[in-house]
């Protein structure tokens, strides 16, 4: 019978799955302590000087001064303060419109040259206009993050919803479903699954966009303290915060990856 | 949940469609009693589809009248289910007339009973099979307030076997359920087993070139004298039993 069969191709792909999973956690962590190994032997045989390479003894003593100072931890709340900010603006507005975009042609028509226009201009050139209009402070950085999401998820959102199969609009018009009833039971989940991923990509970008933002206009921020490392030429100080950008980075990607597990929107990922 | 027949009825009136210059229908006529299961098979392209979207609605046709009395649903070759939602979730779209919040979760347990899927009822379409899921189709159609069932191929994506079970399975629900059906398919074993009345199209423009009434019990074997008889009676109309000769001699 079907169903029996499906059980047990469910049974037989999970074992296989679970005989994967030491091997996909050890293999990652070998490759890092053979990273950290080779940065060990390089500065230990002073291949360049201490002040172009820092030995990772300096980092680890640099990594305990910025936590006693309290520096550290500072930084990365005002970092993480200004990307969540910039970047939920850019989601409560870039979703919305993308779907608004997806589904009316003549206004994509109207508006994909602007936006592309927009996409390709780096966050970075908005600067010296973050600074004259919004000063220092958190509100330049917010607003150079926004600037750096929005057009990639506006255009995410809109091309998935002209990616979505037309049946599905036939099975919504035979049951009736009209209006915003249409756009949150049938586009949106349509496209939930795009969306999530474009939401990790714009993430992405906000994340390294930050640090650019933070080196001017701001007192504080992950990026401020590889800046103000680099005045003092304590390259120490900037790889302990390199590394804790990188870290912060991938915990929150890991965040966000959780969103592909919720169940309704598996079969975007599995099909 | 509707196990009565209910009064509905399809009329094609001298009905004409062309898509651009390619004329597709031409002066059809057509009337699909109540409680009857009519099936249109003809060669591929010569639209068959096109009359099953004119039927339900979603072309207009570019002269004629049709005459719809009755709800209408679809069931569609594949994919018509929503990825996002459950069985039980999809199964409860056809409920979404039915205001009586209790009557709608009895009715969906019934469904659900109906075609034998209640250990799958929080599962998603893709962690089903190809039958499974068409089943699931034939539940939602089925639910609620339906009258007429417009089916476009559904089971042309399975594999024979799952076929075979499948058109069992809706004799079986359709007994249960009685609707009246237009069906759709390139499978002349199909329209024999299913039909009350078979419509033979012709090439494009379609005109109706035979009419086959098939009055026997149902469900019908693969094997029964009375769907090989019939079976050939189509093959001969649209010109494949020569072939059968041709080869013999």
């Amino acid at each position: 019978m079907a169903r029996s069969k499906t059980a047990e191709n469910y049974v037989a792909s999970t074992s296989v799955r679970k005989g994967n999973n030491t091997l996909r956690f050890l293999l990652p962590f070998i490759v890092i302590i053979n990273v950290l190994l080779l940065w060990f032997f390089i500065s230990y045989i002073n291949l360049f000087p201490a002040y172009a390479l820092p030995s990772p003894v300096a980092v680890l003593k640099s990594f305990r001064e910025e936590i006693l100072a309290g520096r550290l931890i500072n930084d990365i709340i005002a970092s993480l303060w200004r990307v969540a900010v910039g970047f939920v603006l850019s989601a409560i507005l870039g979703i919305p419109i993308g779907l608004w975009l997806g589904e009316h042609l003549r206004a994509r028509q109207a508006f994909l040259p602007i936006l592309n226009f927009f996409r390709f201009l780096s966050p970075l050139a908005w600067i010296p206009f973050a600074i004259l209009w919004f000063h220092i402070g958190d509100k330049p950085a917010i607003f150079l993050i926004f600037m750096a999401t929005f057009f990639p998820l506006v255009l995410a959102t809109m091309s998935a919803v002209d990616t979505i199969p037309s049946i599905y609009f036939r099975v919504a018009q035979d049951y009736n479903y009209k209006g915003i009833e249409l756009l949150t039971k049938v586009t949106f989940p349509a496209v939930l699954p795009q969306v999530i991923t474009a939401l990790r990509v714009s993430y992405g970008i906000a994340w390294v966009v930050i640090v650019a933002a933070e080196m001017v206009g701001c007192q504080d921020g992950l990026g401020y303290g590889i800046w103000e490392a680099r005045n003092g030429l304590r390259l120490d100080s900037a790889v302990c915060y390199m590394i804790v950008i990188g870290v912060l980075g991938m915990a929150i990607d890991r965040l966000l990856n959780q969103l592909t597990k919720l169940p309704n929107v598996r079969w975007g990922y599995e099909r | 949940m509707k196990d009565k027949l209910t009064k509905s009825r399809l009329i094609l009136e001298n009905v004409s469609h062309s898509y651009g210059a390619v004329a597709v229908l031409n002066n059809l006529n057509l009337v699909v009693n109540q409680g009857e299961i009519v099936v249109l098979v003809g060669p591929s392209g010569c639209g068959k589809t096109t009359i099953l979207n004119l039927l339900s609605g979603h072309i207009k046709p570019f002269s004629g009248t049709i005459e719809r009395e009755g709800i209408i649903r679809t069931v569609y070759q594949h994919d018509g289910l929503f990825p996002w939602l459950t069985v039980s979730e999809n199964i409860s779209i056809g409920l979404r007339s039915v205001e009586d919040g209790s009557r709608s979760k009895n009715e969906l347990q019934e469904l659900l009973k109906l075609i034998h899927l209640e250990d799958f009822k929080d599962h998603y379409p893709h962690q089903l099979s190809g039958g499974m899921r068409q089943r699931v189709e034939l539940a939602r159609v089925l639910a609620g307030d339906s009258d007429i069932l417009l089916m476009d191929e559904p089971f042309s994506s399975l594999d024979y076997q799952s076929r075979l079970r499948m058109r069992h399975e809706l004799v079986r629900l359709l007994k249960e359920r009685p609707r009246t059906v237009v069906f759709v398919t390139h499978d002349i074993e199909e329209a024999a087993q299913l039909a009350d009345r078979v419509l033979v199209l012709s090439n494009r423009p379609a005109t109706i070139c035979r009419e086959l009434h098939i009055n026997a019990p149902k469900p019908r074997g693969v094997t029964d004298n009375i769907v090989n008889e019939n079976m050939n009676e189509i093959l001969k109309e649209l010109g494949l039993q020569a072939f059968h000769d041709n080869s013999i001699n």
